[in-house]
């Protein structure tokens, strides 16, 4: 990993018009450095805006406010080749394995899409890229003439993991990869992707709601909420010296597989459910579940500020300790 | 002491135009009251399709009963007659699910489904299940219950939804709840609500409960005991501190290593079961897990292993490995795992 | 028990990988024809529009009569050695005839099923992909146009172009037969844009034309096809009431319509006239709805085994 940034997230806005509700603000001035190599968590809950913001990142969706910068060139001011360009470098992997590869393409077709579109290899040699992709993802030749639904969950995410790989991308943006996966299936999976990052010298943006999974493969995490990012630090700090009250009650909430420490741990259980975040006011979108919201807390929107190096919380009552 | 529910050697399949799908081959396990046990396994491993059998949901054809018996204080549940069967469904034993939505009607306010099954089992007048709802929606917590209860399921969220199924499955006082994968679909935050309201009511309304889910982390929160299943059979199955403190088969010990844990620092290398698990449709001769297992030997190629007990309550796993004559396999074992002989 | 000849020697790794079945090399259009050829219903229709269709075309030629000579001394004939399928009231040879009018109604079903299907599709396609104001304009259109009866067109445009020939009649179905499958398809695609495999290839940087005919429209296309084979005997249907009107094929070229009004006046007398055009529609329509019966499945691999 190195400190050079790769791609780089400024202001970014992404509004959703909902019929007869208002707006929902799926990505609200949020901002985020991605360096070259490493990996960066984003997690939250369903619904806070962070598959949105990777869309928005892969160009699925067009931002209402705000850039993405790769290596310091507004990915939306591009046009042509350059445009296309930018799809090679910076490629997605979907959550739902069951949903995102085409079922009427056997998978070798699948693969090369990206080949085709990029004119990278063609005859023989695209041949041979399909199935060397294959081998890297631990699949066979024998494979390649399938279709995706004679495949099991796991399979199929390793499939969509070759596509993204067969164009030589330098970003992946992995969009829950595991989380419709078994346990033991999920493992195998990340360890494919922890290998062919130190292999490629990829840099990833790891968007998952597991909170477990996260801290072992991430250099650094972003805890996003209703749309904001609401703590960034590095992976170890985020869960040892955690300041805003949302990180603390999500770490608290997640189960520890281990009847002793269970026991013994004591809870910060959230009353109540996510607000709809359709028409959010004005105030800290997490005060309406915040233990320790107060007045301030409703009144103004807390920005990200850095409290210790590389450590951002936007929280009002973090610097109070 | 006669156990509330008292499941023997239960083999279901499933026949399909591919043939027959072994989906449950053999399956023995028992509840007791104020007690909550899980079942643990992957997708596909038959932990679902053993209590849709058990509560008399399984759908036929494609599925069927070929061998055991479910018995609920005693009374053989399985050829028991549709009706004799209704009255039991959401009376004596009923059942949350994983993706509420799907089981709410969409059409029906939630009060009105609250009530349905008590009004169905008790015969009682509407203004008597209204006051039941009410006390209901109390006893979970949901606020303003009286304003609520007219509301209908999408205008819910998702751990809300999953409330009302809990009320909907404990408004009759079951013996025995099923909650299969109850809190999967929910957001962390609120897992930890639901885990907490059903540790909770189990003790206020004197139900046992049978939890079936994937996620150790939810298992070492709630139950007491725990089966392992893998590919149809229980491998496993023992006290929860016995399963996660001492666990004996291979599958468990891989399961148990696969889950990467919040409180340690663990980095970049996932430990993890090679392979996938077999298709049932062919299910492998021996032991199913033999071709995953680091451990395997030539025996387990060809026999089926026969439960070895351990020390501890009822704690057994289904595993060559203990077997005299696989000593050397299992010092080999237990070295690379760290546990003292 | 065995327990004593067991052998607790350890298995060797590989042992018991799960098989791998290697499978030819194939594409999704081969693996639609193996498939639709392991449906006996299919085939079995597939086989019999292929004698139809070489039967029109080589029916005529197997005995000396054209389709439009008359031979008063032979008229209103039942079917013999000489008229296999008996002569109409002006003496001509019926077997001709009715070959003849199997290539005009073959010809018109198929064209103003497919041409309009197309047109469909793709619009509907560009529409439900693109959405927005492009889509508001089209449904509109659409919405409009559907609300005159489709019937009107036809006789207006017919009008206009002048009956008679084939060309006019796609014309004229063409014009309003794309409104159907327009909306069918943009429902189907609105669908399928929010899949995520959609999602992959516009990351992979796919052009709007790459992502509809490559990914939207072909994952129509189970759907759409047995809307096609319902559409052929309609439009087979149409243009028989259309020549029943004196709106289709002028006589004295044939069509199965044509001849089976031609025949429906005289059909106390002569039922023969009236059955033997009336078995090839019914057969036809039949056989082009058991083919897309099968292609459906045979469209969807998961419908497979």
């Amino acid at each position: 990993m190195t400190d050079r940034v790769i791609l780089e997230v400024k202001d970014l806005c992404k509004h959703f018009a909902v019929k007869g509700k208002g707006v929902l603000r799926a990505v609200d001035h949020v901002s985020l450095q991605l360096h070259e190599g490493e990996t960066l968590g984003l997690v939250g809950e369903s619904g806070c805006g962070k598959t949105t913001l990777g869309r928005t990142i892969v160009k699925i969706y067009r931002p209402d406010a705000g850039q993405v910068l790769y290596e310091g060139r507004d990915i939306w001011q591009q046009k042509g080749r350059a445009d296309l360009e930018y799809h090679k470098n910076v490629q997605m992997i979907f959550q739902d394995p069951y949903a995102s590869l085409d079922p009427l393409s056997v998978i070798s077709t699948s693969i090369g899409e990206g080949l085709d579109i990029h004119g990278m290899y063609k005859g023989k040699a695209r041949h041979d890229r399909i199935l060397e992709l294959l081998q890297m993802v631990g699949l066979n030749k024998e494979h390649a003439n399938r279709f995706p639904h004679e495949f099991s969950g796991g399979q199929r995410q390793r499939i969509g993991i070759a596509r993204a790989l067969a164009v030589e991308p330098r970003v992946i943006v992995c969009d829950e990869p595991i989380s419709a996966l078994d346990v033991s299936i999920q493992a195998q999976v990340m360890n494919l992707l922890v290998r062919l990052q130190d292999e490629m010298k990829l840099s990833y943006l790891f968007i998952t709601h597991d909170l477990s999974m996260v801290r072992a493969i991430s250099n650094r995490i972003a805890v996003m909420y209703l749309g904001s990012i609401v703590e960034l630090a590095d992976a170890d700090t985020l869960y040892t010296h955690h300041l805003h009250p949302y990180t603390s009650a999500l770490l608290s909430a997640i189960p520890i597989p281990d009847p002793d420490v269970e026991e013994k741990r004591s809870r910060m259980i959230l009353s109540g459910d996510l607000p709809s975040p359709i028409g959010l006011g004005a105030g800290c979108p997490f005060a309406s579940r915040c233990p320790r919201a107060k007045d301030v807390c409703r009144q103004s929107r807390p920005m990200l500020t850095e409290m210790e190096k590389g450590h951002f919380v936007a929280c009002h009552r973090a610097k109070e300790g | 002491m006669q156990h509330v529910l008292d499941v023997r050697d239960l083999a279901v399949s499933f026949f399909t135009y591919a043939g027959e799908v072994q989906a449950v081959r053999g399956v023995s396990w028992y509840l007791d009251s104020h007690e909550t046990i899980a079942i643990v396994g992957e997708s596909g491993c038959g932990k679902s399709v053993t209590i849709q059998t058990v509560m008399g949901l399984l759908q036929s054809p494609p599925g069927r009963v070929k061998a055991g018996s479910v018995l609920f204080d005693g009374r053989e549940m399985l050829g028991l007659p549709a009706r004799e069967l209704r009255q039991m469904q959401g009376n004596r034993m009923s059942m949350i699910f994983q993706d509420p939505l799907s089981y709410l009607n969409p059409t029906m306010r939630v009060g009105e489904q609250i009530a349905e099954s008590y009004i169905l089992h008790n015969h009682v007048s509407r203004a008597e299940a209204r006051q039941k709802v009410l006390d209901m929606m109390r006893l979970i917590s949901f606020p303003e219950p009286e304003r609520n209860m007219y509301v209908y399921p999408h205008q819910l969220s998702g751990g809300q939804r999953q409330r009302i199924m809990v009320a909907m499955a404990l408004i009759c006082g079951p013996e025995v709840l099923f909650a299969d994968e109850p809190t999967t679909a929910l957001d962390v935050t609120i897992q930890a609500q639901i885990i907490e309201l059903m540790n909770e009511l189990k003790e206020k309304v004197h139900t046992s409960i049978v939890l079936i889910t994937h996620d150790l982390g939810v298992v070492a929160n709630m139950a007491q005991r725990i089966y392992v299943m893998y590919a149809g059979q229980i491998v496993e199955r023992g006290s929860a501190r016995d399963i996660f403190y001492r666990p004996r088969h291979p599958y468990t010990w891989g399961l148990l290593a696969s889950v990467p844990r919040l409180d340690q620092k663990q980095r970049r290398n996932f430990t993890f079961i090679p392979g996938t698990p077999p298709d049932l449709l062919s299910p492998p001769k021996g032991c199913a897990f033999a071709a995953r297992c680091p451990y395997a030997m030539a025996a387990c190629a060809s026999f089926d292993p026969e439960e070895a007990a351990f020390e501890g309550d009822g704690h057994y796993a289904r595993c060559f490995l203990y077997h005299k004559g696989a000593e050397a396999m299992l010092q080999k074992a237990q070295k690379e795992r760290g546990i003292e002989a | 028990m065995q327990a004593d000849r067991m052998d607790f020697s350890p298995l060797l790794g590989g042992t018991l990988t799960g098989e791998e079945m290697a499978r030819p090399e194939t594409t999704y259009l081969k693996d639609v024809w193996r498939t639709l050829r392991g449906r006996k219903t299919a085939v079995f229709s597939l086989v019999v529009l292929v004698l139809l269709v070489f039967m029109v075309l080589f029916g005529p030629m197997m005995n000396e009569y054209n389709y439009y000579s008359n031979d008063y001394a032979a008229a209103n004939q039942g079917p013999s050695r000489v008229h296999w399928f008996g002569t109409d009231t002006l003496g001509r040879d019926l077997w001709t005839r009715v070959w003849v009018g199997g290539r005009v109604s073959l010809l018109i079903a198929i064209l103003a099923t497919i041409i309009p299907y197309a047109i469909g599709m793709l619009v509907g396609g560009i529409s439900g992909y693109f959405g927005g104001k492009v889509d508001m304009f089209i449904m509109r259109l659409i919405d409009v146009l559907m609300g005159i009866p489709s019937l009107i067109y036809d006789i207006l445009l017919i009008m206009v172009l002048g009956s008679g020939s084939i060309s006019t009649l796609v014309v004229a179905f063409t014009i309003t037969g794309w409104l159907g499958s327009a909306r069918t398809t943009r429902g189907l695609v609105l669908q399928l844009k929010e899949r995520e495999f959609v999602m992959a290839s516009k990351t992979l940087g796919a052009s709007p034309m790459r992502l509809i005919l490559r990914h939207l429209l072909p994952n129509t296309l189970g759907i759409i096809v047995v809307g096609m084979t319902m559409t052929i005997p309609s439009v087979i249907f149409a243009e028989a009431f259309l020549s029943f009107i004196g709106l289709g094929i002028t006589p004295p070229n044939p069509s199965w319509g044509q001849l089976i009004k031609e025949a429906s006046e005289v059909f106390k007398q002569y039922p023969y006239r009236f059955i033997i055009p009336c078995i090839f529609v019914g057969l036809t329509m039949l056989c082009f709805n058991l083919l897309g019966d099968g292609l459906r499945d045979a469209l969807d691999p998961r419908l497979r085994t």
